[in-house]
């Protein structure tokens, strides 16, 4: 094992690499993500390194970006679109769900679309309109596609290779608030197997079972230790995909725990919480010992940076639920 | 001409080879294009004259077949064959057509199996065939989507190396094919941006048919439809979509500037809808007999017929032939697309995922289960 801490951004960039390396029909494309190396610096130095016909940068135009992939994926290429930031997904809305979702499906399995929409996602970082959004549910809500978000930088560094090696479209979504923490990451694991399907129980626990996924794992994680000292055992689950979501992992810590909290920063409303709660309801309706609860954000615009901190699910909010979970 | 209320710019030059009585047109500037047909022979055209009549055979029993129930809709081609078929004739095996939904003339020169052509419109299928079979990809329903994908398909020909090898047998480009209503959304013109920067090998072939269901051209563009094309520095062409020559012409110079790495041109092919948008569509509400009497004077057929037989290029017994085989088309049709079936409810859950989601095999083993277990409830279900 050869560890080396990274920032979870690099992690990405190392993944990238690797991708970019062992497979020459592998593209990355988007806005500045050659010279500049993107806004967020996710592809710094790979355009030098592969070129410009592998590492492009692109028109300003989402639906070009994801409808030009298409038809790299339908010449043989596996390409990996960035979009700059969550908010700027929407003119590649329609490419995303009704062509490159379904393009499998329409040719009945003849034809294959190993693309990557890399998306940073959430919020928490003091910025403007558009720029710190979770259009999760969204994707999720489209068969075809696969949702996933890290939430480590050894999970982004194998989940974004295991993404680009996948034959099925994979919605990337990188938690931004966390491109700066690091961690121990191992390049040269082979990649842990079915990253990008099955959940991770970040913390065992057994007296309530806290469900998130990239970013707020790091809260429920926190959460977790504020309640161990009050003497509160929780367990972490880390769902890593949204579709497919592994219910089994969910379930089996439930029925162990009787209690369910899930935390995500978009919107409770029709998110991804209630589609827990309705099949832990459903799986563990006699071993429940209060209703499942979440913990996200409200049904408004995502606010202005001046109130994000409200908006979004903090530990005392997330420790309030364990606490309505606890006294039922 | 007699569309002055319904087109924009029907008075711009375009490129004409043969004029609606048959006869060659000889121009100065048409010279060029006439060089590109100039190889053409007798057995050419005749084979041009084939396809155009097995398309509309194939329209007309695929009309018939939707009043008859048995297709859920169809669209029909009617009036558009020469834009089609001549385009369709000029390429080269290895090139790669993305068509809109409309190009059953484009599906007959490449290949595509006349039942396959059907299966989505009968509802038993999304698609219908194998596109590498004839470098023909399915058709594509949202409109302007596929002018994307097309260009990045002759990005990944570029990245092949399929650009500028001089060797006609493997030079590679790509055409999309689009109508007028579509030269307005947003992903025919990224398509264009994309194209034009990359310099992509691609052929962005318009069919400006006069309409988008109702609305007539004036409601997408106030310049000529071709003129768009230029705006993004991609060489621009209006052709007679009638003309079968005409369009051979433009399309050959298009894919010649493709394939030797001159990048992509826009061809608008000026032509009409002879039937109506769909078998849904009531074109009476929108536009007057008096256009459609004018337009069906100028049907591409008819006058490839003229020509065949100013050129003693028509042969009687070929023709006779040509009857046989369109009769026999009409039956094959009749017969087969009734016998296609519905494909197995479990189909439904085929190929959403390459690999294994646990949601959809739930889901599949969940659905399997209910049918087993209420089979034989139907009487029930009907007697409450
Ligand atoms: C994005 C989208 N919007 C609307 C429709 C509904 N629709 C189907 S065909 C059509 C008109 C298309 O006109 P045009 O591009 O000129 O092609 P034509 O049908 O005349 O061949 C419309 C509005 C659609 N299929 N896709």
């Amino acid at each position: 094992m050869t560890a080396q801490k990274l920032t979870f951004a690099r992690a990405i960039t190392e993944g990238l690499r690797a991708s970019l390396e062992s497979d020459e029909r592998v593209l990355l494309m988007g806005e500045d993500i050659g010279r500049l190396g993107g806004v967020f610096r996710v592809t710094d130095g790979l355009q030098k390194d592969f070129g410009e016909d592998r590492v492009v940068d692109t028109p300003l135009a989402e639906s070009g970006i994801v409808g030009t992939a298409i038809g790299l994926a339908l010449r043989g290429y596996r390409s990996v679109c960035e979009i700059q930031f969550d908010g700027f997904v929407f003119p590649a809305f329609d490419q995303i769900t009704t062509q490159l979702a379904k393009m499998r499906y329409r040719s009945r399995g003849r034809l294959e679309m190993p693309v990557v929409i890399r998306i940073p996602y959430g919020g928490g970082i003091g910025a403007v309109e558009h720029h710190s959004e979770s259009p999760e549910a969204l994707f999720a809500h489209t068969a075809g596609l696969r949702v996933v978000s890290p939430s480590t930088p050894q999970d982004a560094y194998d989940m974004i290779r295991a993404a680009v090696a996948s034959p099925d479209p994979v919605i990337y979504l990188e938690p931004k608030g966390r491109y700066w923490s690091k961690d121990d990451v191992d390049l040269d694991a082979a990649p842990a197997e079915g990253v990008l399907d099955r959940a991770r129980v970040a913390r065992p626990g057994s007296d309530v079972t806290l469900v998130a996924y990239g970013p707020t794992v790091a809260t429920a994680l926190k959460a977790a230790d504020a309640l161990a000292a009050e003497g509160t055992s929780a367990e972490v689950v880390d769902l890593r995909a949204v579709s497919p979501i592994d219910f089994p992992t969910v379930v089996d810590s439930v029925r162990r725990t009787g209690r369910c909290v899930v935390v995500h920063e978009a919107p409770v409303f029709h998110g991804v919480g209630g589609e827990v709660a309705a099949r832990v309801t459903e799986e563990c309706f006699y071993a429940l010992e209060a209703p499942v609860l979440r913990v996200g954000g409200f049904h408004a615009p995502y606010p202005v940076a001046k109130l994000e901190h409200d908006y979004l699910p903090s530990v005392e909010r997330v420790l309030d639920a364990v606490d309505r979970s606890l006294s039922f | 001409m007699g569309t002055e209320a319904t087109d924009v710019g029907s008075d711009v030059p375009l490129v004409q080879l043969v004029a609606p009585d048959g006869a060659r047109v000889t121009t100065a500037e048409n010279a060029a294009y006439r060089d590109r047909v100039a190889h053409l022979t007798g057995e050419d055209l005749r084979r041009m004259y084939r396809d155009m009549v097995l398309t509309r055979r194939f329209d007309d029993e695929a009309t018939a077949l939707q009043r008859q129930g048995e297709l859920a809709l169809y669209a029909q081609g009617k009036g558009q064959e020469a834009a089609q078929v001549g385009s369709g004739r000029a390429l080269a095996p290895q090139d790669y057509v993305f068509p809109s939904y409309r190009e059953h003339g484009v599906l007959q020169v490449r290949g595509v199996d006349p039942v396959d052509r059907l299966r989505l419109f009968r509802g038993e299928d999304h698609g219908g065939w194998d596109p590498a079979a004839t470098n023909t990809h399915l058709y594509t329903l949202v409109i302007g989507s596929q002018a994307l994908h097309a260009t990045g398909y002759a990005m990944g020909v570029q990245r092949d190396g399929l650009v500028g090898t001089g060797d006609p047998g493997r030079d590679t480009a790509v055409v999309v094919y689009f109508g007028d209503g579509a030269t307005s959304q947003g992903d025919v013109n990224e398509g264009l941006v994309f194209a034009a920067v990359n310099n992509a090998p691609v052929v962005f072939f318009c069919q400006n048919n006069q309409w988008a269901i109702s609305e007539p051209t004036t409601r997408q563009a106030r310049v000529p439809i071709y003129k768009r094309g230029e705006g993004f520095g991609v060489p621009s062409v209006r052709v007679d979509g009638n003309d079968v020559l005409a369009c051979y012409a433009v399309t050959a110079e298009a894919l010649e500037r493709a394939h030797s790495g001159g990048g992509p041109t826009f061809v608008e092919a000026f032509t009409y809808r002879m039937g109506a948008h769909t078998t849904s569509d009531d074109p009476t509400r929108y536009r007057d007999r008096a256009e459609e009497d004018y337009w069906r004077k100028r049907d591409p057929i008819d006058r490839l017929a003229a020509l065949l037989r100013a050129e003693d290029a028509w042969d009687d017994a070929w023709a006779a032939e040509l009857d046989a085989e369109a009769e026999a088309l009409g039956e094959r049709l009749r017969r087969e697309v009734r016998e296609l079936g519905a494909p197995p409810t479990s189909a439904m859950f085929d190929e959403v995922y390459a690999t294994p989601h646990a949601q959809v095999d739930e889901e599949r083993a969940w659905l399997a289960r209910y049918e087993e277990e209420t089979q034989g409830d139907e009487s029930q279900e009907v007697a409450r």
